[in-house]
């Protein structure tokens, strides 16, 4: 095992709680081994199901040196739109730009859909103040004013309050002494303003990113401190961490300062565990595919580093500014619906049947077909001894009525033929997800692995691989699990941005070494203030530029010289070489006479903490490669139109070197991984399944 | 349906799913390497796959703008009527050209056109369509609201082959480059669209390879009749009649008159006719729009009705429109036709207040109705010119799912406002007012969204000059099925300490602004849905709390049973 000897005695243990179950990742850091745990998720009180999960492999838990969670307290508060009340004090004359968003609509087509902004109207506020663009003081802000409204907003049952005053990305000066006024008088530590919480130009973005903040705050801390509390009372000491939208961790007392950066913390984990793996396993390009109830998301990992998005819309006008790791979602889940549309063409989702009450094949409700219930007609997933382990068996017939009522008889297809068409189309959008992501970026999808995790990607790998030319499929030891383990394999890292418009030819070199320096002292202090290990530091730099004249920015990376931990300035020389490379790198050319600009300052301080190694999960067999392995049991399963004897793996068993040729399914306790025919699955020395041509079609 | 495709549906199916696709990823080529941000960031583009001989759209990208989505025919049609003359079409010719009077919208709108064939034989046209930032004329960016002919708006390029067999013909680009005032941006631009064709060529014979020619062909008229199966059982749900709405553009911002726009709806069965009989004459002004514009919107306005339909031709099939000659809604080259936005929005307004006669549920109330696009301009101390140019949102109509949304953009347009610390940064101006415009929206069961108060104060010691096409200043948008009308289009300038309004209402040329003075821009809500007297109580009360409405116009329009009434 590849301990090394400097490691902190104790476990790392990573949580990820979602709706049904609570998933636990315990790597035991003494002897390099490691376990996962899925229990139910207990409600209204997480803190149970997390315990107990967390107990099933830790016998003693002070043993425990880092408790990291991904969490989706944020998310749902988001989703469901369930945070505090929450109040705005703002510049006179902007009270409604929450509302008016950046004057954009819900749908392209059809003109209907609302907004309804997370600040109610009435609960923004206008006071006398103004700072231009240039950063001078037009208006002193009236203090007075301020504390008139921050004690109705009080008087109204606030829980938080956001400070939004125009331009206070140039100077933050008005909303600091607004601040000083309303913490005065505020009864909890739920203030903000929009310069503390994104000093970056943009006002629609900015106010939207504190407003949300603001109304995270209470639900988001308050739950964190809950889980913390009951921790503690049961001995367990060790620090408690969370993950970030941008596949960093952060400490508890940031994320309940700074909320907002627990908007994407599950899925974020599980990119980042892809990526690991991926990378272990020699591919340094994949792109993910996270196939749940309702959504197929979509990641994309080039050169073993995530995409991340500044900026991510949650949902209609709920915008965040806050650097997040790029997930795309499109309707083909488990549970979207087949349907025929009124000219004949068969159609998956949008709409969907979750998880409750779920497929057809449930018996909970639905009586309209799911891509599961497809899956379920044609001996994909085993209907007597279904994943998951909430439902003891599927109705396969339920699922047949539903597939020929609603497919079947329209088309004039049998309830096989209809099954089979209903993945294909399903199949076809997934694939097409994958390849719209890939080209966005730039990128050829032929130059990447596909990673399925979560509990149905693994069904749908081979599909990827035929319809979108990809080489080859890699599915974890554990794809249920990925979002805890990656919750012990991510770095730690806080990120910075602050808003620096000059061009480069009026740029003061020492101004923006000083901003940077700040960044670096204030993720300094935070590394430094956590109980956590890291075997190194590490300073990213990147200017947002264009040439005067555009709008579109490049993130153009700095190399930036440092003297242990304080910032060298930089020339001029060396931002217009990097800007030149990287403005070539994506447009080909460059403007011969063009003026280069500075906009914004991004700082990245990553602390990375140590990795394990993977091999700790894989099987402890290994064969050789032309070795006949045995299945469990044999099933008939239909492809291409007729029934093909499958043999039917136990997936945790099969040792490092094995082959299984298509037709087959491995099945683990909560994933079906399903080689098709022409297709040969090979596992790895990691235990993960390399799923590619070769086998031989029937 | 008794004529039944003769292709098995699964694979129609997917290859629906995989054409779509191949136009998509050519928009999100040409997005990507655009330079400028209108299409970058507005995404002002289109791109999709078109019939080898009569032109029709087989196949659209789903993130191009709006009114692209029908009016893209027409440039591949033009093209075609060019070769029955000169025949010898070769595979790598690409053609390009920007006459909107024979492609429709406007000349900023530069089209290319190739034909694609498979195994030497010509499969169907790619085309491209994207906004660039400048093709000369008279007014930087091609937006003259004076000009009353199209010399005066910009260079305009008949069809003309940019590509002759693969290769590129430079003089074709010299000439563009020389007609710019952005010839990097045009470079940019041009570039992008040329990959975005390439990438569809890779795209079609990798699906062609995999699925042969003729599964493709036959499943491209089985998806076009597919959508005319969709759009018939549509229009066969509602009632045979025929329903009118007129309603009228203010002026041609040359000629201060009325220009009215009407249409006649007419459902049998499972068609429709679309005639815009009575319909104002050609004007001197350019909100003239040509006749393929027309037919476009006449679609955006179908789509906006029915979202699910796909967008290719088969739509159109029973669906017949009717343009008078000599209208304002075919004019005759060379009319003016760079505000053709505001002509599309009010026809889709009259569409609307049409249909909503034959099915309420089915209709939106009319949204603001203008894209009120605003020009300030002066010089720096430095002497260099500056120009903010934007346009300006409103509110959207209400329906009978519920309220309009607040403050949203044109229906032809997807385009987001850029942020006003962006703008302020940029130009010497200040913002006073950013908010919504209480009192702007149409009452109604449903009210219509809000429309907005935009208030610009000018910083420049030398002072500036303002331009302003607008709409929607002497007539309002409409509610439908009894909701009521939103509040007009205002627009005011501030001189020595007087508030005034200019003689064309929303339409003004050069106004002088000095520091410290400002204009401002109040603009129409969307019109309400339902009569008031169906409104909840406590919607009328929630929305006084929100100080969205005040009590004296929700006394006035709802009586006082409101007050009192939780919210």
């Amino acid at each position: 095992m590849s301990v090394q000897d400097d490691v902190a005695k104790g476990s790392m243990v990573g949580v990820d709680v979602g709706g049904t179950f609570t998933d636990v990742f315990v790597l035991n850091e003494l002897d390099g081994t490691a376990a996962v745990a899925k229990v139910p998720t207990t409600r209204p009180d997480q803190s149970g199901g997390f315990l107990a999960g967390i107990k099933q492999h830790v016998d003693n838990l002070s043993d425990i040196a880092v408790v990291v969670h991904g969490t989706t307290a944020g998310t749902n508060a988001l989703l469901e739109r369930k945070g505090a009340r929450c109040g705005v004090i703002t510049t006179e004359g902007l009270r409604d730009v929450l509302e008016m968003r950046r004057r954009d609509r819900p749908r392209t087509w059809g003109l209907r859909g609302n907004f309804i902004p997370v600040v109610e109207r009435q609960y923004r506020l206008e006071v006398p103040e103004r700072t231009l663009a240039d950063g001078t003081v037009r208006t002193a802000v009236d203090l007075l004013a301020v504390k008139a409204a921050a004690s109705k907003l009080l008087a109204e049952g606030c829980e938080s309050v956001a400070i939004l005053f125009a331009n206070s990305y140039a100077n933050a000066e008005n909303e600091a002494k607004a601040a000083v006024v309303v913490r005065e008088l505020w009864p909890n530590p739920h203030v903000a303003t929009s310069s503390e919480i994104l000093p970056e130009i943009r006002e629609f973005e900015r106010f939207s990113t504190t407003a949300l903040n603001a109304f995270l705050q209470p639900e988001v801390s308050g739950y964190l401190q809950r889980l913390e509390k009951a921790m503690h009372s049961s001995a367990l000491a060790g620090e408690f961490m969370i993950v970030q939208s941008n596949g960093g961790v952060m400490s508890v007392d940031t994320a309940c300062r700074l909320p907002i950066r627990t908007a994407l913390s599950g899925p974020a984990a599980g990119v980042i565990a892809a990526g690991y793996i991926a990378q272990c396993a020699g591919f340094d390009n994949v792109v993910t595919g996270d196939m749940g109830g309702t959504s197929f998301d979509v990641s994309l990992i080039a050169d073993g580093q995530s995409m991340l998005s500044a900026q991510t819309s949650i949902d209609f006008g709920i915008v965040l500014r806050t650097p997040m790791i790029e997930i795309t979602t499109i309707g083909a889940g488990g549970g979207s619906i087949a349907w025929v549309d009124k000219g004949g063409l068969l159609q998956i989702g949008p709409e969907s049947a979750g998880s409750d009450p779920g497929p057809a094949a449930y018996g909970l409700g639905n009586t309209r077909p799911t891509v599961t219930d497809a899956n379920v007609v044609l001996g994909r997933i085993d209907s007597s001894s279904p994943i998951g382990g909430k439902l003891a068996s599927l109705d396969s017939d339920a699922a047949a009525a539903a597939i020929d009522e609603h497919v079947g008889q329209p088309l004039g297809l049998t309830t096989l033929d209809a099954a089979e068409a209903i993945l294909r189309v399903a199949n076809s959008r997934m694939a097409g997800a994958i390849r719209l992501v890939s080209i966005e970026r730039g990128f050829d999808p032929k130059q990447f692995v596909f990673m399925p995790f979560g509990g149905g990607g693994g069904l749908h790998a081979g599909a990827m691989l035929n319809e979108v030319g990809i080489a080859k499929a890699i599915v974890p030891r554990y794809p249920g699990v990925t979002s805890a383990l990656g919750c012990v394999i991510a770095d730690m890292r806080q990120d910075f941005v602050q808003t620096f418009m000059t061009t480069v030819d009026a740029l003061d070199e020492s101004a923006l070494a000083a901003f940077m320096q700040n960044h670096v002292d204030q993720g300094l202090t935070i590394l430094a203030a956590s109980n956590t290990r890291f075997v190194a530091r590490s300073m990213t730099f990147e200017l947002d530029m264009a040439y005067a004249g555009q709008t579109h920015t490049l993130s153009v990376p700095i190399a930036v010289e440092l003297d242990g931990d304080t910032v060298l300035p930089m020339s001029k020389e060396v931002i217009v070489e990097a800007f030149d490379a990287t403005y070539l790198k994506s447009f080909g050319r460059l403007l011969p006479k063009g003026v280069r600009r500075i906009i914004n300052l991004r700082s990245a301080v990553i602390g990375e903490r140590p990795k394990f190694d993977l091999r700790t999960l894989a099987p402890k067999q290994s064969i050789a490669d032309d070795q006949p392995v045995k299945g469990k049991n044999n099933r008939q399963v239909y492809f291409d139109k007729q029934w093909h004897d499958t043999v039917i793996y136990d997936r945790l068993s099969l040792p490092i070197g094995a082959h299984v040729v298509g037709p087959a399914i491995l099945e683990q306790p909560d994933t079906t991984v399903l080689i098709e025919p022409g297709l040969i699955g090979r596992v790895d020395e990691f235990g993960n399944t390399i799923i590619e041509q070769g086998g031989l079609r029937k | 349906m008794s004529n039944k495709p003769n292709i098995d549906p699964i694979t129609l199916a997917v290859l629906a799913g995989r054409m779509e696709q191949i136009a998509d990823e050519m928009d999100a080529t040409l997005f990507r390497a655009a330079f400028n941000p209108i299409i970058a960031e507005a995404h002002d583009a289109s791109h999709g796959l078109y019939h080898p001989v009569t032109g029709d759209t087989l196949v659209q990208g789903k993130s191009g703008l709006p009114i692209f989505v029908g009016v893209m025919s027409f440039a591949v049609k033009a093209v075609i009527d060019k070769l029955a003359a000169d025949k010898d079409l070769a595979d790598g010719d690409i053609f390009i050209f920007n006459d909107a009077h024979i492609g429709g919208t406007h000349l900023s709108d530069m089209r290319l056109v190739r034909p694609y064939f498979y195994q030497g034989e010509l499969f169907c046209y790619l085309a491209s369509v994207g906004h660039w930032h400048d093709v000369g004329g008279a007014v930087p960016g091609n937006y003259n609201p004076g000009a009353t002919d199209v010399f005066q708006e910009a260079l305009v390029i008949p069809p003309v082959r940019l590509a002759r067999a693969g290769v590129v013909n430079q003089d074709i680009i010299d000439i563009l480059l020389r007609n710019t005032r952005l010839p990097q941006s045009t470079q940019g631009d041009l570039n992008g669209q040329l990959g975005a064709l390439d990438l569809g060529v890779q795209r079609m014979n990798e699906l062609l390879d995999e699925y042969g020619s003729s599964t493709v062909d036959t499943a491209l008229s089985a998806l076009s009749d597919s959508a005319d199966s969709l759009m018939r059982a549509e229009l066969a749900e509602l009632p045979n009649g025929r329903w009118e709405a007129s309603d009228f553009l203010d002026n041609d911002g040359i000629v201060d008159e009325p220009l009215e726009i009407r249409v006649a709806l007419t459902i049998q069965d499972d068609a429709m006719i679309i005639d815009f009989e009575g319909s104002a004459p050609q004007c001197a002004g350019p909100v003239n729009i040509a006749l393929p514009t027309t037919v476009a919107t006449a679609y955006v306005a179908i789509k906006h009705l029915f979202p699910d339909l796909p967008a290719n031709a088969g739509v159109m099939r029973s669906i017949d429109v009717r343009v008078p000659e000599g209208s304002l809604l075919s004019a005759e080259f060379p009319a003016p036709t760079g505000g053709y936005t505001e002509t599309i929005l009010r026809m889709i307004d009259v569409i609307f207040c049409a249909a909503a006669q034959a099915s309420p549920e089915l209709v939106v109330a009319n949204a603001y109705g203008t894209i009120n696009a605003l020009s300030i301009a002066g010089k720096r101390a430095n002497g260099q010119p500056w120009v903010m140019f934007s346009f300006y949102g409103g509110g959207h109509g209400a329906c009978c799912d519920g309220d309009g949304l607040n403050h949203g953009n044109a229906p032809i347009s997807t385009a987001t406002i850029p942020p006003m610390e962006i703008l302020e940064a940029a130009y010497p101006v200040m913002f006073r007012q950013w908010a919504l415009r209480p009192d702007s929206a149409g009452v109604g069961e449903h009210r219509g969204g809000m429309g907005a108060v935009y208030e610009i104060e000018v910083l420049e010691e030398r002072g500036a000059e303002a331009f302003l096409f607008g709409e929607r200043g002497r007539f309002a948008p409409r509610g439908i099925a009894g909701g009521g009308e939103a509040a007009m289009n205002v627009f005011s300038y501030e001189q020595q300490g007087e508030w005034l309004h200019p003689p064309m209402a929303s339409k003004m040329r050069g106004i002088k602004l000095k520091q410290g003075e400002g204009v401002k821009l109040e603009t129409p809500g969307g019109g309400g849905y339902g009569t008031a007297s169906k409104r909840d109580a406590s919607r009328v009360a929630e929305d006084v709390r929100q100080g969205l409405m005040t009590a004296e116009v929700a006394d006035a329009q709802f009586g006082t049973s409101w007050r009192g009434v939780a919210s």
